[in-house]
């Protein structure tokens, strides 16, 4: 897969730099995101996802990855963006607190070699909802990237329902 | 050697191998007291045994041994000399452990007094070097050793007349000795599997390998497996034991992780199988048989391992019982039956505690003072009864008292006083409503709190810890009779049957234990869905059931107006019990059973309490797993409280039935022309009418109505009678083909469950006989003898249902659900019905010469299944034009030719219940034909 090759090309260019970091770029409504490497587990296309009623919103449902069940979240509906019509989502499998998770995107992009220095912090005006799951932003030739701050994501919508229930 | 020998020659070595390590640990480290209390323990736990089984020599040793280590534990100095003395004397005691395993429980002569005067000298010893620390103990010390027998700390308050002989215990001991008991064993328990590894080299102490947490339990499988060994443990002397080289002690990790394995490999086999259905003459057809074959062995195999006796959740109750016993001052016997039933431990482990709350509850509040149950004239001990017995795929646990029952009136008040319901709510609820009340949260009954119970932390917590694993506990209560709890549970966690049903477009797994039956609801049939108000119910064999559509329930349901989510004319409805609640599932499609795997839910998913779990199916796909109790919560707001009601009576019938083991049927009562009531099954009329007296139309010499677009004539129960002169007529029509009659009737009066035994048979036309129906003689009516009334011709066309009363249906299939389902279908239709569990029960009967017209049979089946069934009889010659229906949930084209080759006459789908009784039909009227 292209992820793979690119994960390939990029080590070989740069040799594990320790203040590099490996970012799988990933468009969520036009927006570009980054997560780091060492979290993303897979990528793969959702399919046959069972809904799970009286779910979070943002839940999509479950499904069967190779015999695992992964609880997939849609991240659109994270972001609070409107629904992707008529086209292929693909998804992100990472693990959280050793459960699988299934992150799904529109489409998944090439994989960059960042300096970990180069991150800004979130400009103060960012949507609330946006600044709470981002971990910063890298400025790209022509684009900005959001990083997915994995651990926040999942995290918040644990104590969600809990706060709710 | 009995089994209680053998089990305590097990345990010995086992402890004494950990007495060796601990005392070595002991020496370099004196001022130890964990390690000292340790051995101490288990220097008693072997004493307190040897006494109990009769083995003088070792009791004297160990008790020696034992006074000396309670010098230790005074505080005496500990020397290298007194230590070597100790291992000495275990030493002893293995070899003479050895001796008795080899003679078959025959303790060997021999003399200890040197050994045992040895340890006295040693103890007395002990206390002159502690002497200057407390006077008062050295002085007891001199005493203690000459009598032999001293309480080794403390002084004693009995006395005995006499000075106590070498080897006898005081009373204050043997109290003292009881006490400890139960936490001696748990902590020789667990020094035991610290030793796991040890037995094999228990000669030479072991490294106390890292403390797994291996369950004690495992103790009875052993002295089990040791059994099978039989007599070989007898020649092996070694000291370690024969016995305890028999069976191998399995971490439960370990276990449980095969277990996965086995549950993962249980899962795919199940997808492999559901591809090659897919490919019809596939090439792995016949290898994929094999591997599902070793994949069910290997699973039961692996579930055997993980079950134990239920007697190990009761192993303290008779403990807890003589102590409370005491403490409350009434006498109580404990008798438990079934203590040999199986279950996973994994369940066997959460219902110990609740089942030790229920026991001290039944205890305390249940039973009375015995001046009470003399008054009530009862023997003055109390009983208190554990049962354990297995039904369907769950088991079942009872916990009896004959005590005072449920004071409704104190719960009632107690209700009040909570605020938990109002007085007018109160008053309508049935005993049995509020005996529930129980099971709230913060309640108690007992009057006052006592030490034992009563502070109102308990029933909601042995709820709460029951539903926690799929079970349900319900409650039956007789005032001055006593009450029983009855527990449901599971037989295992790890793998479930479930029903999988569609709603809303999805699939959901539904587990079968909650389900009691399925009822297909269509336009026309006996089965409608009403409404009171916008209140969905369902009259089922005249109980209301509420109903609410799976989709509303789970809030997934896509149209406009959740009112209309139920469709009336054609649906399925599960009817599900979970407790004592029962209701109605409303799915839009049931497709088959299947036993699944149950996996947890991701943690983000785990607060919705609809679902237990997920699992992942044959055809790849991920399915939720309905929890029942979640959907019974859910299902609470819906049903109201007149409709929990009717469950109760429905509940009672059931017990009724059950008690009398017979069927009983649905029969409408009414009353024609005398004042002494009638009756006919239900089954048998189409429909109740009323017709408005104007309509009924004269001709032709007869009263006829206008019905349906036909003309129905009309039939009185007795010649001459007439019908009414004004407002609406009532009456019973009967359908056949297109045709109805119509059974002027002057009233309709009930509608009963009950056995229908004619007692008196009759000479009149028209009547079959007397019954007693509702505690009154009731005239059975004879519905050949009106219907030919109506159209002449009705009897010839019905030649065929007069036939079938005659005809014997031999009905096999293994599941309950569908033999209480469809039995009494098959009788409505007149058949004589035979029910069987299976094949092997089946041949059995035919083998006795029983003789059939036909034979309805499951497919899948245990063991053997309807196929290899047919297939078997239609070999024997006097089987092979026996008319065979086959009888399954699975009905494929592939499915249906595999029937016809067995060799069966017709297939049929178990839901189709119409489709049942045309087959049968069918069958019938072909034969005849043949034979004609």
């Amino acid at each position: 897969m292209s992820v793979l090759e690119h994960k390939l090309n990029a080590d070989a260019d740069e040799n594990a730099a320790s203040d590099m970091i490996q970012y799988v770029t990933v468009v969520i409504g036009g927006q570009l995101f980054g997560l780091p490497i060492s979290q993303v587990h897979d990528v793969f296309v959702p399919e046959s996802v069972t809904r799970v009623p009286m779910s979070a919103p943002e839940v999509q449902g479950v499904l069967n990855l190779r015999g695992r069940i992964v609880t997939a979240i849609n991240m659109r509906r994270r972001l609070h963006l409107p629904p992707l019509e008529d086209e292929q989502m693909m998804a992100v499998g990472i693990e959280y607190k050793h459960e699988s998770y299934g992150l799904v995107i529109d489409t998944v992009g090439e994989v960059l070699n960042l300096p970990a220095a180069s991150a800004e912090s979130n400009p103060s005006n960012l949507d609330r909802r946006w600044a709470e799951i981002s971990g910063g932003v890298h400025r790209l030739d022509g684009q900005l990237m959001v990083i997915l701050d994995v651990d926040r994501l999942l995290g918040a919508m644990f104590t969600e329902p809990m706060a709710a229930a | 050697m009995d089994d209680l020998l053998r089990e305590f020659i097990t345990e010995t070595n086992e402890s004494l191998d950990v007495v060796d390590v601990e005392l070595v640990k002991f020496e370099q480290e004196p001022n130890n007291a964990t390690i000292l209390d340790n051995i101490f323990r288990l220097v008693h736990t072997i004493k307190g045994t040897c006494g109990f089984l009769g083995l003088p020599r070792l009791e004297g040793i160990a008790h020696a041994a034992e006074t000396l280590m309670g010098k230790f534990r005074d505080g005496a100095p500990v020397t290298q000399e007194a230590v070597s003395l100790i291992l000495i004397s275990i030493d002893q005691i293995k070899d003479i452990l050895g001796d008795l395993e080899a003679a078959e429980g025959e303790e060997p002569q021999g003399d200890d007094s040197e050994l045992i005067g040895k340890l006295e000298d040693m103890s007395a010893k002990a206390d002159a070097a502690m002497a200057g620390e407390t006077v008062e103990e050295a002085e007891a010390a001199p005493q203690e050793a000459e009598a032999e027998e001293p309480a080794a700390e403390e002084a004693t308050d009995q006395t005995l007349e006499r000075p106590l002989r070498p080897g006898e215990v005081s009373l204050d001991e043997l109290e003292r000795a009881f006490q400890e008991t139960e936490i001696e064993v748990e902590v020789a328990e667990a020094e035991v599997v610290e030793a796991e590894e040890a037995p094999e080299e228990a000669e030479e102490p072991a490294p106390a390998p890292a403390a797994a947490k291996a369950e004690t339990k495992e103790q009875p499988k052993k002295a089990e497996a040791a059994k099978k060994a039989g007599g070989e443990g007898g020649e092996k002397k070694a000291a370690g034991g024969g016995v305890s080289n028999q069976s191998i002690r399995v971490a439960v990790d370990t276990l449980e992780h095969l277990m996965t394995m086995v549950s993962e490999l249980v899962l795919t086999r199940n997808q492999l199988l559901e591809i090659v259905r897919r490919h019809e003459d596939s090439e792995f057809k016949v290898p994929l048989q094999r591997l599902s074959n070793v994949t069910a062995e290997l699973q039961e195999g692996v579930m055997a391992t993980r079950m134990q006796p239920i007697g190990n959740a009761w192993q303290k109750l008779p403990r807890i019982v003589r102590d409370l016993s005491q403490e409350l001052e009434k006498p109580i016997d404990l008798e438990m039956i079934g203590a040999d039933t199986e279950l996973d431990r994994q369940v066997l482990e959460m219902i110990k505690d609740p089942l030790t709350h229920m026991v001290r509850n039944s205890a305390d509040h249940g039973l009375e003072r015995p001046e009470e149950r003399r008054a009530a004239g009862k023997p003055e001990k109390g009983i208190i009864t554990l049962a354990a017995y297995h039904e369907g795929g769950h088991i079942i646990i009872e916990v009896r008292d004959d005590g005072k029952g449920i004071d409704v009136d104190r719960v009632k008040a107690k209700v009040l006083e909570r605020g938990l319901a109002s007085e007018s709510e109160v008053e309508k609820m049935t005993d049995s409503q509020i005996h529930k009340f129980i099971f709230h949260a913060g309640f108690s009954t007992a009057a006052e709190v006592t030490s034992v119970s009563g502070r109102g932390v308990g029933m909601d917590v042995v709820r709460n810890n029951i539903e926690l694993i799929g079970g349900t506990v319900d409650l039956r209560s007789a005032t001055g009779k006593g009450s029983s709890f009855i527990i449901k549970i599971p037989l295992t966690l790890a793998i479930v049957s479930t029903l999988i049903v569609e709603a809303g477009g999805d699939r959901f797994a539904i587990p079968q234990l909650s389900v009691v039956e399925l009822v297909r609801v269509q336009t026309n049939s006996e089965h409608r869905i009403e409404r009171i108000k916008d209140t969905p119910v369902l009259r089922l064999r005249n109980k209301l059931l509420p109903l609410v559509h799976l989709s509303q329930l789970l809030g997934i349901y896509e149209g406009e107006d959740a009112d209309k989510a139920i469709d009336e004319d054609n649906g399925f409805i599960v009817v599900m019990q979970v407790g004592s609640q029962t209701f109605g599932v409303v799915v839009d499609g049931v497709f088959h059973t299947e036993e699944i795997v149950v996996k947890p839910m991701s943690t983000m998913l785990r607060n919705l309490n609809m679902f237990s779990g997920n699992t992942i199916l044959g055809d790849g796909s991920v399915i939720m797993i309905i929890d029942p109790n979640g959907i019974a919560g859910a299902m609470a707001s819906h049903a109201s409280s007149s409709v929990a009601e009717s469950e109760e009576e429905e509940q009672d019938d059931l017990q009724r039935r059950s008690m009398s083991g017979q069927t009983s049927i649905s029969l409408l009562l009414f009353r024609a022309g005398a004042p002494e009531p009638k009756a006919v099954p239900l089954s048998l009329v189409t429909r109740l009418e009323e017709f408005e007296v104007s309509k009924i139309e004269r001709s032709n010499g007869r009263d006829l109505v206008q019905y349906r677009g036909a003309l129905m004539p009309l039939v009185y129960v007795n010649e001459g009678d007439c019908h009414k002169t004004e407002g609406t007529q009532p009456m019973l029509v009967f359908s056949d083909a297109g045709r109805s009659m119509g059974l002027v009737v002057d009233e309709i009066v009930d509608i009963v469950e009950d056995r229908m035994n004619i007692e008196v048979g009759s000479e009149r036309p028209g009547i079959l006989g007397s019954a007693v129906v509702k505690e009154r003689a009731t005239e059975i009516i004879d519905l050949g003898y009106y219907l030919p009334q109506a159209f002449e011709d009705w009897f010839m066309r019905k030649e065929m249902d007069i036939e079938a009363l005659t005809k014997k249906v031999l009905f096999v299939d293994d599941s309950s659900f569908f033999r209480n389902m469809l039995t009494p279908v098959l009788k409505a239709a007149g058949y004589d019905v035979t029910t069987c569990t299976g094949p092997q029960q089946a041949f059995e009967l035919l083998e006795n010469g029983d003789k059939f017209h036909a034979i309805v049979s499951d497919i899948e089946m245990p063991e053997i299944n309807g196929f290899e069934f047919c297939e078997s009889l239609r070999r024997d010659p006097r089987f092979r034009n026996m008319p065979m229906l086959a009888l399954s949930s699975l009905v494929t084209p592939a499915s249906i030719e595999r029937g016809r080759q067995a060799g069966f006459d017709d297939y049929v789908a178990k839901f189709d219940r119409p489709g049942l009784i045309a087959a049968l039909k069918d069958v019938f009227s072909n034969e005849l034909g043949v034979a004609a």
